[in-house]
């Protein structure tokens, strides 16, 4: 990975609270996988942000790298990584996820 | 490109030597997967961590050959 590609994916996770990489949009996702981490994002109710890899080789091979995870979506809260669309799942089903957001001022509590 | 459900399965045998690997092959077009990982070797281990693993153990086919796997790690019960 360039050192350009490091810093445009480094500014990316800043960038915004919750930002999600993924294959096509919010509206049109690409895949089963993606499409699952939208609509968890959306039943918790939280702004987000999402960049769509398949637009940008660069950042769909860098990310991998950048994260140390083989596969898309990803899904960082703060600059943080949280991990993939299982990940996100489980972390729904048992309400962390819903937590981490809370915890982070993301979405309010109630 | 696809993978059989059985190499899968032993690639993360291979890996994880102590692990129960369940496979499931979702749509029936041996290239949409789901893996259920079961080893002690997870405990104390993040869910990226325990994922991180059983990634290793696939190595660079996972996202390559092996595009769809859904994937969950579980601890052995007592």
């Amino acid at each position: 990975m360039s050192d350009d590609t490091q810093v445009r994916l480094a500014s990316l996770v800043e960038g915004a609270d919750v930002m999600l990489f993924m294959k096509g949009s919010p509206l049109f996702p690409q895949c089963g996988f993606s499409s699952r981490a939208i609509a968890i994002l959306q039943h918790l109710g939280t702004e987000f942000e999402s960049v769509d890899v398949l637009q940008d080789q660069d950042v769909r091979q860098g990310i991998k790298a950048f994260s140390d995870w083989p596969t898309i979506p990803q899904l960082y809260v703060k600059g943080e990584f949280i991990g993939g669309s299982d990940i996100m799942m489980e972390m729904y089903e048992s309400g962390e996820l819903k937590e981490l957001l809370v915890e982070k001022g993301i979405v309010p509590a109630a | 490109m696809a993978m059989d459900a059985h190499e899968i399965e032993m690639l993360i045998r291979a890996g994880l030597p102590d692990a129960s690997v369940e496979i499931t092959d979702l749509a029936g077009d041996g290239d949409h997967y789901a893996a259920r990982v079961t080893s002690a070797s997870f405990r104390g281990q993040s869910r990226l961590q325990q994922q991180r693993a059983v990634y290793a153990a696939l190595g660079d086919r996972m996202g390559g050959v092996l595009h769809a796997l859904q994937l969950t790690t579980a601890i052995p019960q007592e």
